[in-house]
């Protein structure tokens, strides 16, 4: 985390400066330390907090982790996907088939709807891979379709109008059902920010940093580009899938349509462009103003998306790097720093 | 066989329609690579266009289309010239998030203004007449219509792209837009003509849909998957292509709902993941992507 030594390319001879390589800022451990006691905080909500506010707070923890993942996918990994809503349906209908029809724990079933999400993904990115930008991005888009339409034909799953849920989780007690719902939700949203930014800092982020600036130059490095955007993609759907289970297990209903809608996907893609593209930050300062805006704007129907999608606008035209992008370039703040940072120390008796 | 051959005519005619619709994204992604995501729910607005000048000027729709048409184009024009061409660029992903943006607007706008009840453009007798050529076998004429109109707006796009000065610029600066610019092409006004065709084309699509079945806000999505699988099919930058493509995914449509009801749709995006597959580009690329 803080410093590491640098590989030897200059000699660290007593003559020689010495450099060494900084990755944390003091910036960087406080909004670490904060992040540690929001999440003690949040996790300890079950014992003193409304079930209401709960609710909310899960609510917010899965919004964030699913903008985490999209953000992952086309702020770093240059994967516009316009059908990430094929992976909440299918962690929803995972968790039908595997806590309904097989009894296993609805719990456990969340995880295994994102396991089974990636298994999914592997595949379904090699026809997708094939197309490029907005090919790839309305192709996506046909295939969570496509998953609607199968799974809205089996009836062994509902057919067209769904199944309710309801009955796998009647054996678990109120509280612990609140509970556990809040430290999964609480394991997908910080868990996911984490993992971006433990992702960025490492070997494959270096590659995915590479990849971003140019896709043409990573190559030539010996960065295997479509591997990396395989990994991505893949992992982006294992994160879609536990969340998508997990929102279907706070609604104990489940209809294709509500599943595979497009708006699972509209929310979170412009979460991240209005919080800022390709920051870590941004997912969380999207989710924030998504949250106050559908708050403010909750007795007026649709308008709040209106105003979310005029706001979408509005960013991409006057701060292409969102909100976070903006105060990082103003301010120099840097609350997850994911880059590396060369200092020189001169060597005692040295005059630089 | 009558089964047969009327599934076929079934498909033929629904792919004029989907070609009607997909013509104006064609021309957008052929000019300028523009990806409309709210193509549908613009296909939708001119429908709602049309319903309040019929519901306040007593117009049959047909008419109506003469203040639609120029509307939707005027719409086109000013979201090209003062929104998305500020997002055209070497990044892909700006004009499809501002277009993204375009379609919930116009959907949530439309839901809050009309409510979500199924509307439909009353046209009396003249969208249920048919004619029947032998037998068992009917033919209506207004969907007949809708595929006759296809065929000539393809010919005249085609027409419009070959021989006018605008369908010269409009090549041109498909081409390359620094060259067209150097030529005296004015690129922001030609991107603009583009896109202002392209509306008013799909606007025509959305009164004529309108009259022959009914619509609600919520549809304009499926219409522009059908429209995008289209003119993937058929190859970026050919109009017939579209058509081909078009009529492709008609017909299949056309097939899977004989087989069942509940497949029509996933045979038509099946078709399309398959051309994927054996040919990324489509059956008819004509502009190559850079």
């Amino acid at each position: 985390m803080s410093t590491a030594a640098a590989p030897s390319l200059i000699q660290n001879s007593p003559a020689a400066p010495r450099f060494t390589v900084v990755r944390a800022t003091h910036m960087s451990r406080v909004a670490l330390t904060v992040l540690g006691a929001l999440t003690v905080l949040l996790a300890s909500l079950p014992w003193w907090a409304e079930a209401a506010t709960m609710r909310t707070a899960s609510e917010f923890l899965y919004y964030l982790a699913l903008a985490q993942m999209w953000n992952l996918l086309a702020g770093y990994g240059g994967l516009g996907s316009f059908g990430q809503q094929a992976f909440v349906g299918l962690g929803g209908y995972a968790l039908v088939v595997f806590s309904l029809k097989f009894g296993l724990n609805p719990f456990f079933a969340v995880l295994l709807g994102g396991l089974v999400c990636g298994l999914i993904a592997m595949p379904v990115s090699k026809l997708l891979f094939r197309l490029q930008g907005a090919y790839f991005a309305v192709g996506t888009w046909v295939v969570a379709e496509v998953f609607r339409l199968l799974i809205a034909n089996a009836s062994w799953l509902g057919g067209g109008s769904g199944v309710s849920i309801t009955s796998v989780m009647q054996s678990v007690d109120d509280w612990w059902r609140d509970a556990a719902t809040l430290w999964i939700a609480i394991a997908l949203g910080i868990g996911s920010m984490l993992a971006v930014f433990a992702l960025l800092r490492s070997r494959l982020g270096l590659g995915l940093t590479a990849v971003r600036d140019s896709e043409a130059a990573a190559e030539s490095i010996g960065i295997s580009v479509p591997r990396l955007k395989f990994w991505v993609y893949v992992i982006a759907a294992v994160g879609f899938g536990c969340a998508g289970a997990l929102i279907f297990l706070t609604k104990l209903r489940i209809s294709p349509d509500s599943a595979f809608a497009i708006n699972w996907t509209i929310t979170v893609v412009f979460i991240v462009v209005i919080g800022g593209l390709g920051t870590i930050e941004g997912p969380l300062i999207g989710t924030v103003v998504f949250f106050l805006l559908r708050d403010t704007l909750s007795d007026y129907g649709s308008w709040y998306l209106i105003v979310f999608g005029a706001l979408a606008i509005v960013v991409m035209l006057l701060m292409r790097q969102g909100i976070w992008g903006f105060v990082r370039q103003r301010f120099g703040l840097e609350l997850f720093p994911v880059q590396r940072r060369l200092r020189c120390e001169a060597a005692p008796g040295q005059v630089t | 066989m009558i089964t047969v051959l009327d599934t076929l005519v079934q498909g033929l005619l629904l792919g004029g329609l989907y070609t009607l619709t997909a013509l104006g994204l064609s021309l957008a992604f052929g000019v300028m690579r523009l990806v409309n995501v709210a193509h549908g729910d613009f296909m939708v607005l001119g429908a709602y266009f049309a319903l309040v000048i019929m519901q306040a000027l007593g117009l049959h729709p047909l008419v109506a289309l003469l203040i639609v048409l120029p509307g939707m184009a005027v719409a086109g024009y000013l979201a090209q010239r003062f929104i998305l061409d500020r997002t055209l660029g070497r990044d892909i992903l700006p004009p499809l998030l501002v277009t993204f943006g375009f379609s919930i607007i116009v959907q949530s706008a439309l839901l809050e203004t009309f409510s979500a009840d199924s509307r439909r453009l009353d046209a009396g007798d003249l969208v249920v007449a048919s004619f029947n050529p032998f037998g068992d076998f009917f033919v209506g004429w207004f969907p007949l219509f809708i595929t006759v109109l296809a065929v000539a707006m393809v010919a005249a796009m085609q027409w419009l792209f070959a021989r006018t000065a605008i369908g010269r610029a409009f090549r041109a600066v498909s081409d390359d837009q620094e060259i067209a610019q150097l030529m005296g092409i004015d690129r922001k006004h030609v991107f603009a003509l583009a896109l202002a065709i392209a509306s008013a084309c799909v606007g025509l699509a959305g009164v004529l849909f309108g009259m022959s079945t009914t619509f609600d806000p919520s549809i304009g999505p499926a219409h522009l998957i059908y429209a995008f699988e289209a003119v993937i099919i058929g190859g970026m930058g050919s109009f017939w292509g579209t058509f081909v493509g078009g009529v492709l995914l008609g017909t299949m449509q056309a097939i899977g709902f004989r087989v069942d009801p509940g497949w029509g749709v996933l045979f038509g995006h099946a078709a399309f993941l398959l051309v994927l597959v054996l040919r990324p580009s489509g059956l008819f690329p004509r502009t190559r992507d850079q």
